[in-house]
């Protein structure tokens, strides 16, 4: 734990003029980590160092996991660059079950071979190895893919360290607050803002591939829904109406949003809209409770949805082209916020448990509910797209922070901000090359 | 400003005069003993007993109406001395249909996001019916929730979220 800190704490120092790091990484619970060796990789190339150091982005991000304990360079008996002339026994004396090993060569002005190989100390056999292509801009998230790769042959799931976090902050500004939507890699690195307000901005959600973010605006005072393209910040506004425009949603295939509306008499239902027309395709819900917070099923099936039509708040189900909503959730007096897992298994919400609002994950075959975290006020559960591990927000005193936690509640990790109060995450998809 | 509005506004504020705190001007502007009763300075009043006086504009935006409904957790309902208070808006909207309001609810921090919105949205609503019922136009009155995104007091417990469940009755004109 106290060699953890001190890699984050140095890191953070060679870090600060390079990228701004909002999220730092604070482990909070666990279970017994596998000892592993990630050796400082070779550097061939006509410069000091490494644009990045690829071999303590590839640590930082098996720490970070929970599920591996990195061992320190000055305990290595060898530092080896590439497999030949690995000496197993060595490793073995150190009690370290995986050796990562590899180099980065310089193969023109802005070119880089980066280049790794995982070795099973037990069974003295290479379990994957890689070269790949990388420019300055590129190398860090080349590093995010050979950590995925590792993780995956080491625990057989697949890694999400190249993958993207957005997130909403609320900052004391004047006599009011200044809202901001963020778009961070999931390591807390290369944080870009994508759009402020004085008003409101909530409920951000990733379009499937990732190119794309819908958000609540409160412009004017009043609420629209926006779909922004992250490449060019350009956004249009797909719905507009009287009243209550919110939660948005996207389809599976990216081309609809499910959202809810209120209307002048403010009575909240899910609705269906196309992103090209702007057009109302379907309305999912006509009872006059709260119907909101819809999500798609991964298999397009089905729109979950938070619904008070009982009393309070619990969770329900309905036909995505229409038909009666059948109930989800029974046990507790308050369920909100579904999200499915995208494997589909998982349904993870928010739930009041003995007067904590916390997140909770519904086992959808056994409808079993387990509770993952420990807060007071826990809220907005999104689940990375390995349906692994889940991002939220808690709130320890004034500021909200972001917390992470596996799908079965063993390894919770908050994820620390500078800048106020932070909250609504969501993971993104899977990113494409 | 016809003078029955003024003297309708004068009823308003006098039967406030209990539960304001601030002071209240009087609107009669053939009066003008005003103030003199506690030793106040009353250059160029005092003299004659009968001054020139000066008329007060109305600006509802700024009255001794509080602005501000509050509720209970997890309610929508008006308290009964809360809805004395939407009255006397109703009244003013009523009377003069050039004004507007955008009613802005809002809910406490707790629970979900957008369920928040739903709270906030409800309880502008419940002040909404009561504007119209009192005879209010449809085109006087918009409404907007901010769900928890807007609090009034940031603390973590009762005392602020109490301040959060509100309703705010904004004039826009």
């Amino acid at each position: 734990m106290h060699r953890y800190l001190i890699v984050i704490c140095l890191f953070s120092m060679f870090s600060t003029d390079i990228a701004q790091a909002e999220l730092d990484i604070v482990i909070t619970g666990g279970i017994k980590r596998r000892p592993i060796a990630v050796v400082p990789f070779g550097w061939e190339g006509n410069s000091q160092d490494t644009p990045s150091d690829v071999a303590e982005i590839i640590s930082n991000n098996l720490t970070r996991s929970g599920r591996f304990a990195p061992i320190a360079e000055d305990d290595m008996l060898q530092k080896p660059t590439s497999g030949v002339g690995m000496d197993f026994g060595d490793w073995s004396i150190l009690g370290v079950e995986a050796v990562v090993v590899g180099s980065v060569t310089q193969t023109g002005e802005n070119t880089y071979d980066v280049q790794f190989q995982l070795f099973d100390v037990f069974g003295r056999d290479q379990l994957v190895g890689y070269r790949m292509p990388a420019s300055r801009g590129t190398m860090r998230r080349v590093a995010h893919r050979a950590s995925d790769m590792i993780y995956e042959k080491l625990t057989g799931i697949k890694g999400v360290f190249d993958t993207k976090v957005a997130y909403v902050t609320a900052e004391q500004r004047g006599d009011g607050q200044l809202y901001s939507l963020y778009v961070a890699d999931q390591d807390g690195e290369n944080e870009f803002k994508i759009m402020e307000d004085d008003e409101p901005i909530m409920s951000p959600a990733w379009s499937p591939d990732s190119r794309r973010i819908a958000y609540v605006s409160f412009d004017g005072n009043h609420s629209s829904i926006r779909v922004q393209t992250l490449r060019t910040g350009n956004f249009i506004k797909v719905s507009e109406k009287p009243g209550i425009n919110g939660a948005p949603a996207f389809s599976p295939d990216g081309r609809q949003l499910v959202l809810t509306l209120g209307g002048v008499d403010g009575n909240l239902d899910i609705y269906v809209v196309d992103i090209n027309s702007r057009e109302i395709i379907r309305r999912l819900t006509t009872h006059r409770a709260i119907d909101t917070e819809g999500s798609w099923s991964p298999d397009g099936r089905y729109i979950y949805f938070t619904s008070d039509r009982s009393g309070g708040p619990q969770i329900y189900r309905v036909s995505a082209s229409g038909g009666t909503p059948e109930r989800v959730t029974f046990e507790g007096s308050y369920n909100a916020r579904p999200r499915l897992s995208p494997d589909g298994k998982k349904l993870a919400m928010v739930h009041l448990d003995r007067g904590n609002y916390r997140i909770a994950v519904m086992d959808v075959e056994r409808k079993d509910l387990l509770v993952l975290s420990a807060g007071r006020q826990d809220e907005s559960p999104s689940f990375a797209p390995n349906s692994d591990t889940l991002i939220y927000a808690t709130r320890p005193g004034r500021n909200g922070v972001l917390e992470s936690v596996t799908a079965d509640g063993l390894i919770r990790q908050r994820l620390a901000s500078g800048q106020g109060d932070v909250r609504e995450p969501v993971w993104s998809p899977f990113q494409r090359f | 400003m016809s003078k029955y509005k003024l003297l309708l506004i004068a009823f308003m504020v006098a039967s406030l005069a209990g539960c304001a705190s601030q002071d209240i001007p009087d609107p009669d502007p053939t009066d003008t003993t005003m103030g003199s009763e506690d030793g106040a300075n009353t250059d160029g009043m005092s003299g004659s007993g009968l001054g020139e006086g000066e008329a007060i504009d109305y600006d509802p935006s700024q009255g001794e109406l509080t602005n501000v409904i509050y509720f209970e957790f997890d309610s929508s309902e008006l308290r009964s001395d809360d809805a004395d208070i939407v009255s006397r808006h109703a009244m003013q909207l009523a009377n003069n249909s050039g004004i507007s309001v955008r009613l802005e609810g809002h809910a406490d921090e707790r629970g979900s996001r957008e369920y928040n919105i739903g709270l906030g949205e409800r309880r502008a609503q419940t002040v909404r019916r009561m504007l119209l019922i009192q005879g209010v136009s449809v085109a006087q009155i918009s409404t907007v929730s901010f769900g928890e995104e807007r609090p009034a007091a940031f603390g973590n417990d009762e005392d602020s979220w109490s301040q959060n469940r509100r309703v705010e009755i904004k004039y826009t004109d």
